[in-house]
């Protein structure tokens, strides 16, 4: 079986670029990844765009081709993955099966979103598109609506209380204070997250992760020519799995299956479990899902998500590092985001990242779409 | 925001909460499903009226809408376990607050407008039961 390596990252900063239009962004990412790889352009084989709504947010479809164009690497195959939010890892792990197939050794996985083109309330209904349609969008629920479902049933069952859940800002915006390509570089306090305008109760402003322009790309490549790079990353695990696409599908609102299975699918690839994992990106859409996503990748038991906050093993410093650049709350560039936590923990792995974890060896990224009707799980290793 | 073509199609399930009920295993669908997930080829789906009577599982109030919405900000989105089983998304009407675990009844409201001259959406929404709802 091929084993697959991450030979080169490069990412823009999260920001709202108001000059620059999503071909600039993800021409710079990609020249920043191959510069990164010591590659030239011509080398790359084939090309997978992560993309959740470019028709929606800038009337552009057709975006792996324009991509390929902008980027002076056609004919090369180019595709276009969409998951939603998640679409960064999925076209990740297309790549990663293209490679494992035999048909390429070297790949670049792209992701990259534009969305401020658009008004605010129009862009909140088209994040809306990854939701379902007909019974969820039509009704005037939006994807704070959706968590803050979730964050209510969690706080009704578990006691998780107002301060306990502002942990998660208050964390995230402390550890990018360090990255310089994070949209937002300010601390938070408890208070500042409970006086923050609320957007659908019981989630405030500060829980939610804002409108962003962001590209983000990766080289991959076969263990058959890896050996001409310097710091390879392996890729160890990799995990996919759906879920309803409705959140009221589901039996329980305080956990999503998706990310289970996908971190059990991960975790037996890679021949780990979670108590092995030295630093990890999770999906913090919205704060309540970085505590579902400690519970669902198996870092704390049911119900206790909470804990790895208040014992700050989560934070810098602590056991388990957790949204080391800032997660998403600094920036969610929806087709970027899946490839841009995979930067964060390669860099981690290879010992020059922003916000440096000591010398971690296997390290964990979770993206997820929409309110989990997708999750992709990835485990990243120092050694092959 | 719904089409017009989509919206007529979804009229009568909107309108009457017609859902389908798979008759192999027994399980109801609302919003109805034309295939069952858990029978699948084996599963024999047909139509199931629901009462709309249930009980809340949690809710939200939106304060911050979507394009469409914004002229009806705040307002309050619960999800809702349905007396015959199945679980909808839908708006509570102003009056009593939700709570988790409140009862509740469906009534016929209007949804949205697509601007002056466009299509009114009307559907179901939930009322706390035994309370009097504003219009
Ligand atoms: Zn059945």
């Amino acid at each position: 079986m091929t084993d697959v390596a991450i030979v080169g990252v490069g990412c823009t900063k999260m920001d709202e670029h108001w000059t620059k239009s999503l071909r600039d962004l993800s021409t710079e990412a990609g020249a920043l990844a191959v510069k990164d790889a010591g590659l030239d352009g011509k080398d790359i084989q084939a090309l997978y765009v992560g993309n959740m709504s470019s028709g929606r947010f800038i009337g552009q479809e057709h975006l792996a081709a324009l991509a390929a164009d902008q980027a002076g690497l056609i004919p090369i195959p180019a595709t276009r993955c969409e998951a939603a939010c998640a679409s960064g890892s999925l076209a990740f792990r297309k790549a990663c099966l293209a490679i494992k197939s035999g048909e390429y050794d070297i790949i670049m996985a792209a992701g990259g979103e534009k969305m401020t083109d658009i008004k605010g309330p129009e862009a909140i209904a088209a994040l809306m598109g990854a939701a379902d349609q007909e019974w969820e969008s039509a009704i005037g629920l939006t994807f704070t609506g959706l968590y803050a479902l979730m964050a209510r049933a969690y706080m009704n069952t578990y006691g998780l209380t107002r301060d306990e859940l502002s942990q998660v800002p208050i964390k995230n915006h402390f550890h990018g204070l360090k990255n310089p390509l994070a949209q937002f570089r300010f601390e938070v306090t408890a208070e500042q997250v409970a006086r923050s305008a609320m957007i659908a109760d019981p989630l405030r402003l500060l829980d939610c992760s804002p409108i962003t322009d962001g590209a983000a790309a990766v080289i991959l490549v076969s263990d058959r020519v890896a050996d001409r790079f310097k710091n390879p990353i392996w890729v160890k695990g990799s995990g996919q799995a759906s879920g309803t696409l409705a959140l009221h599908d589901r039996p329980s609102l305080t956990e999503i299956p998706a990310t289970q299975i996908a971190a059990k699918r991960a975790y037996d690839q890679a021949g780990v479990g979670p108590q092995d994992i030295e630093v990890a990106e999770v999906h913090d859409c919205f704060s309540i899902e970085e505590i579902l996503a400690y519970e669902d990748l198996g870092f704390a038991p049911k119900g206790k998500g909470k804990d790895l906050l208040l014992n700050k093993d989560t934070w810098i410093g602590g056991r388990l590092p957790v949204n080391t650049d800032g997660g998403l709350k600094l920036g969610h560039p929806v087709g970027a985001t899946g490839i841009k936590q995979l930067i964060e923990i390669v860099r981690q792995l290879r010992g020059d990242a922003y916000n440096q974890v000591k010398d971690p060896r296997i390290g964990l990224t979770h993206n997820i779409g929409g309110t989990g009707a997708t999750a992709l799980v990835h485990i990243l290793g120092k050694e092959r | 925001m719904e089409s017009a073509p989509l919206y007529w199609r979804l009229k009568r399930q909107k309108y009457n909460l017609i859902g389908t009920r798979c008759v192999t295993c027994g399980e109801s669908f609302f919003p109805p499903r034309s295939f069952c997930p858990t029978c699948r080829r084996r599963g024999r789906i047909e139509e199931f009226q629901f009462s709309g009577k249930g009980e809340i599982t949690s809710y939200t109030i939106i304060k911050s809408a979507p394009k469409g919405f914004e002229q009806f900000a705040p307002y309050t989105v619960a999800i809702i376990k349905l007396d015959e089983g199945a679980l909808i998304s839908g708006q509570v009407v102003q009056g009593t607050p939700a709570t988790i675990g409140g009862r509740v009844v469906p009534v016929f409201r209007k949804m949205y407008e697509e601007g002056k001259e466009g299509i009114i959406h009307y559907g179901i929404k939930w009322q706390v039961d035994g309370t009097a709802a504003e219009k």
